[in-house]
This record gives C-alpha cells, sequence and structure tokens, in this order.
C-alpha cells in the first residue's frame, strides 16, 4: 500500500509519461499463479476420489424417461383441482413458505437484538451469534427430520422446520440493519425531550421497517424453494409427491409437477424482486 | 413556443393521472390546500389493505397446513429430550464421520470449481452490456432461472438415478446449482462495470476482445472470485444433505443416524459439520474481505 502511495506520489510530482507509468503498474502474476496453482492442487485431491463410473444400467431409459416427462406433462394432473393435483400442492407449499416466513421474521427480531453489538455488550452478541450460527449449520432437512417427531407428518412440520431455519439468515440480516441505525436521530429525538416510547417510535422503527420488510421477502423467496425439498421427508408440500413419481418413473406425473414448480418459483421471484426494488428506493 | 409552454403542464397532469395506480382511484388522496394557495396530494395509506391480505394469506395457510401451536408446545418436550442427547454427542463416533465428510468437502470443491468455470462465458454472454444481442441474453438468462427453479435435491437425486449412488452424482448436482447461482449473480455484477476503459481501448484501435479482456477482465476477476468463494460456503452446506437421496457425502451418515435413532451420534456428525462448516465460512470471509 505504502509503496503504490509514493509510485502515485511520483508520478504526480514528476508527471511521468504514460510509458513510465505503465512500467510501474502493479503487477499481480505472483498472487495469480498462486490461486492457479492453489485450485489445482484442490481440484486434484478432491478429484481423486470422484469416479465416473459411466450409466447406471437403467440410466439411459431415466434420462430418457425425464426428458420425455418434462416435453410431455400428465395436463390432467396439472390442471385438476382435487387433493393430489399440482395446484392443490403448489398452494400448501406457498402456505408453508408464508407461514414459516411470517413466524421466523417475527422469532429472529428478538434474536437480532439481542446479537447486535450497539445494544447488547459485547460477550452477549457474541452468544448469540454462536446460537445463530449452530441454528444455521443444522441442514433444514435434519430440522425437519427432528420436527416430524413433535408433529408427526404433514404441512405443520413443514411450517415449524421453515420458522427455525429461517431464523438464522433473518436475524443476521437484521442484524445488520440495527447495527447500521442512525443514533444522531435518537440523540436529537432525546433533545426534544422524547420518551423511550416516542424514541422507539419516530426513531427506531422507521429507519428499519424498509429494510426488514425486504429481508423477510427475500427469505419468502428463499422458503418456497426449500419447502418444495422439504416434502421428501414428508413435511408437506410438492416435493414428496416429486420425489415419489421420480422413483416409481411415472414420468408424465413428473414432468407436471417441475413445470408447476418452476413457474410457481419464476413469479414468486418476479414479484419479490419487483417489491424489493420498491422497497430500495423508498416508495 | 408559447402554446408548447402552456400545453405541457396539462400534459404532465394527464399522464400522471392515466398511471395512477388502481389503489388511488378506489381511495381518492387527500388534497391538503396550504396557506398559500398550493395543494398537495396525500395518498391514503397501503398498510391496511397490504394488512388486511397477508391476514387471510395467514388464516388460509393456517387452515390449509393444520398448524396446531398448541400440540407443539404440548409435545415439545420430546424436541428438548432430542436436544439433550444432541449435545452429548459420541465422541469415538468421529473415526466414521471423518470419510464422509472429506467426500463432502471433496464434491462440494470439484463441483464449485466446475460449475464456476462454465458460470465465466455464460455470465459475459448473459450481461446486456457487453453482449448486444437481446435474443442471446434473454435465452441464456431464461435457461440459468430455469436451472435455479429446480430444487437441488431433486437435481441430486435424478443424477443418482442416471449415474449411479455415490460421489459423482452428488458433485454433477452441485456443479449444476453452481452454475445457476454464479452465472446469474456474476452477470448482475458484470452490468455494473465502469465500460469506460474498454470504449477508450476501442477507440486506441484495440480489438473487442483485446478491450475485453485489459479493460473488463480485471474488473470481473475479483467479483467473480468473490461469488465463487460465498457459493462454495453455500455448498459444503448444501451438499451435506444430498446424500439423504442417496449423493454421497455426510447426508448418508445423517439419514443412518436418524433412522437408528442415534441421536447422540448424530451429534457427533453435525458436531463436526458445524466445525467445518465455520472453518470455511471464517476463511472465505477474509479472503472476500481481502478481495473487495
Amino acid at each position: 500500500m505504502a509503496e503504490k502511495l509514493k509510485n502515485l506520489e511520483q508520478a504526480v510530482d514528476k508527471k511521468l509519461t504514460a510509458a513510465e507509468m505503465y512500467a510501474l503498474r502493479p503487477r499481480k502474476w505472483l498472487l495469480y499463479t498462486a490461486i492457479v496453482l492453489i485450485l489445482v492442487l484442490l481440484v486434484g485431491w478432491s478429484g481423486s476420489s470422484i469416479h465416473f463410473e459411466g450409466l447406471t444400467v437403467t440410466g439411459r431409459e431415466v434420462a430418457k424417461g425425464v426428458v420425455s416427462g418434462v416435453t410431455h406433462p400428465d395436463l390432467k394432473l396439472m390442471f385438476g383441482n382435487g387433493d393430489t393435483d399440482v395446484p392443490y400442492l403448489l398452494l400448501q407449499t406457498m402456505a408453508i413458505a408464508v407461514l414459516g416466513t411470517l413466524f421466523g421474521a417475527i422469532l429472529a427480531i428478538p434474536f437480532a437484538f439481542l446479537a447486535s453489538t450497539n445494544i447488547m455488550p459485547k460477550p452477549v452478541a457474541y452468544l448469540f451469534r454462536v446460537i445463530i450460527l449452530l441454528i444455521r449449520t443444522i441442514p433444514s432437512l435434519v430440522w425437519a427430520l427432528m420436527w416430524i417427531r413433535v408433529t408427526g407428518p404433514g404441512a405443520a412440520c413443514g411450517v415449524i422446520t421453515q420458522s427455525v431455519c429461517s431464523i438464522g439468515m433473518i436475524s443476521k440480516m437484521y442484524i445488520t440493519a440495527i447495527e447500521d441505525l442512525d443514533t444522531r436521530i435518537l440523540e436529537s429525538l432525546d433533545a426534544m425531550g422524547c420518551t423511550p416510547f416516542q424514541k422507539i417510535r419516530y426513531g427506531v422503527i422507521p429507519q428499519l421497517t424498509a429494510s426488514f420488510i425486504s429481508t423477510t421477502i427475500y427469505r419468502f423467496d428463499i422458503n418456497l424453494k426449500d419447502a418444495t425439498t422439504l416434502g421428501i421427508v414428508g413435511a408437506g408440500g410438492i416435493g414428496a409427491s416429486l420425489v415419489q413419481c421420480l422413483n416409481s418413473r411415472r414420468w408424465a406425473m413428473v414432468g407436471s409437477f417441475v413445470w408447476g414448480l418452476m413457474v410457481l418459483v419464476l413469479i414468486i421471484e418476479f414479484l419479490s424482486t419487483r417489491v424489493r426494488k420498491k422497497l430500495a428506493r423508498g416508495q | 413556443m408559447e402554446k408548447e409552454k402552456h400545453s405541457l403542464p396539462a400534459e404532465k397532469g394527464k399522464n400522471y393521472r392515466s398511471r395512477e395506480a388502481l389503489f388511488d382511484r378506489i381511495f381518492k388522496p387527500q388534497v391538503i390546500t396550504l396557506s398559500n394557495g398550493h395543494s398537495v396530494i396525500r395518498r391514503r395509506s397501503r398498510a391496511p389493505l397490504i394488512l388486511l391480505l397477508l391476514l387471510a394469506a395467514i388464516l388460509i395457510s393456517l387452515r390449509m397446513t393444520g398448524f396446531n401451536l398448541a400440540l407443539i408446545i404440548a409435545k415439545f418436550d420430546k424436541l428438548l429430550d432430542l436436544f439433550v442427547k444432541l449435545f452429548h454427542p459420541k465422541w469415538d463416533f468421529f473415526s466414521k464421520v471423518t470419510g464422509p465428510l472429506i467426500d463432502t468437502i471433496k464434491m462440494s470443491i470439484l463441483g464449485t470449481v466446475i460449475g464456476c468455470l462454465l458460470a465465466l462465458p455464460v455470465a459475459v454472454l448473459s450481461s446486456t452490456n457487453i453482449n448486444h444481442n437481446t435474443v442471446i441474453v434473454s435465452v441464456f438468462r431464461f435457461i440459468l432461472a430455469l436451472i435455479r427453479t429446480v430444487p437441488t435435491l431433486v437435481i441430486a437425486l435424478v443424477c443418482a438415478l442416471i449415474f449411479g449412488l455415490g460421489t459423482f452424482a452428488g458433485t454433477l448436482a452441485i456443479a449444476i446449482f453452481t452454475f445457476g447461482i454464479v452465472a446469474k449473480m456474476l452477470y448482475e455484477s458484470i452490468e455494473t462495470i465502469d465500460m469506460g476503459p474498454f470504449e477508450a481501448m476501442e477507440a486506441l484501435g484495440a480489438n473487442k476482445f483485446q478491450a475485453f479482456w485489459s479493460a473488463c477482465v480485471p474488473q470481473i476477476l475479483p467479483v467473480y472470485l468473490s461469488h465463487s468463494l460465498y457459493c462454495f460456503e453455500m455448498n459444503v452446506r448444501a451438499s451435506a444433505i444430498l446424500g439423504y437421496v442417496g449423493a454421497g457425502g455426510l447426508g448418508i451418515t445423517i439419514n443412518e443416524r436418524i433412522g437408528w435413532r442415534d441421536y447422540n451420534g448424530l451429534g457427533m456428525v453435525l458436531l463436526s459439520l458445524f466445525v467445518v462448516v465455520v472453518a470455511i465460512e471464517f476463511f472465505s470471509e477474509y479472503l472476500r474481505k481481502k478481495l473487495s
């Protein structure tokens, strides 16, 4: 850094020509070769134990089946209105995500305030950060398998799993919002003689709502995708049926589930991006 | 000239009215006339409507999922039992965790590298400031969006069905997932780079590739590495559960422990995963801070 500054000063003082400046350009080839070398070593190390053993006996058939399923989905399943048809399952998946995100967002608020260094003393804040990290590391499927013993299989298990899993990421983003709080506003409210309640109402809440809502909507996006996989362990939603169809090789049904899923996720992603852009611009 | 001046505000007002949101047309905004004769429009708050919709969504969701808080509170001690066992990990089980754990890390390294390498050219091709062909851009973006919608576990399951159970299927699934995410993050960052140097080099007579190589690549490279590291972090976490559908790694062990209700063993598995994830996260965060 110091050397760079010296070079810059030299250039300004002596008015170096472009060619001389070019000769003094920062050279990073050593860094780049080091990165490439490390990467090659890592790939070599990990490639040594991952072997391509060719297709399975039925591999070709499976690949063909998936392609034919996606191109020829089961239309009756796709637009039916029974309990096992795509629209109902998609709605159920969305219901899981809505409740899971909402509960998660509410549960994350105390965690976030307790883990913010500008509000709590440092030891307490770091303790809560470790707890948040613990919650985040346990994979959602493992959470689901544990909650199933409490709620039994079904969509309710998906809801409680997502509520807990969402805490990790949501509170992490809440913490950044809380630590970015502009305290000068609170000081001026203090100077005006506001009560603590008024300070929170007019000084803290308006600063936080936009980013909190934006985070929650973003997490809803993620939870919707997650909710589809939770079904694999029996936590409701579309995932269970999708995996069953995959394992029993009913490709047309697989196709209709996948199409339903793709359309739903794309629509929600589009809407959430638009809403978050509006929130970021402060409308 | 005079006429135009007069018609402009009226035109603007008309435009404004036609672009008024449906909400404002139903609930007329309040017009406040100030003491100096100007009038200000104060739109009605949308909060009640949004809250009403949210409440309806919650009620419908509660009915569809059959969520029952009382049941959860009543049976909460079962989960606490589980947690007590999880926090007393079976230490001698560690020797059986290391193999799958290293497999998981290897899967994520190889998958991330393959996915990121594939993502670079696609991201360049699907950023509007470098590729001016809108058809190609939108086709690539649509494909990327489709890839991102399919859950990783489903990709892994299909790979496992095609290529047999084991780490190869998992690696492939991670590569596909990484490709979708890194390409998207990268083209979004590429669109924000400074195109000034590129134009300057073109003006000096460099061809498109030369200009791209010396003006854009140095700007893209740190962002690309940082996105890749971030994705690697996610992949370690994600690949731990891929084994659940038979795609190799720690998931098989997790599934087995839960199947046998050996929660002390599961505690050990999760503890080692926790340590590895935290170590990788710290390392990658440090590197990403250096890069930016």
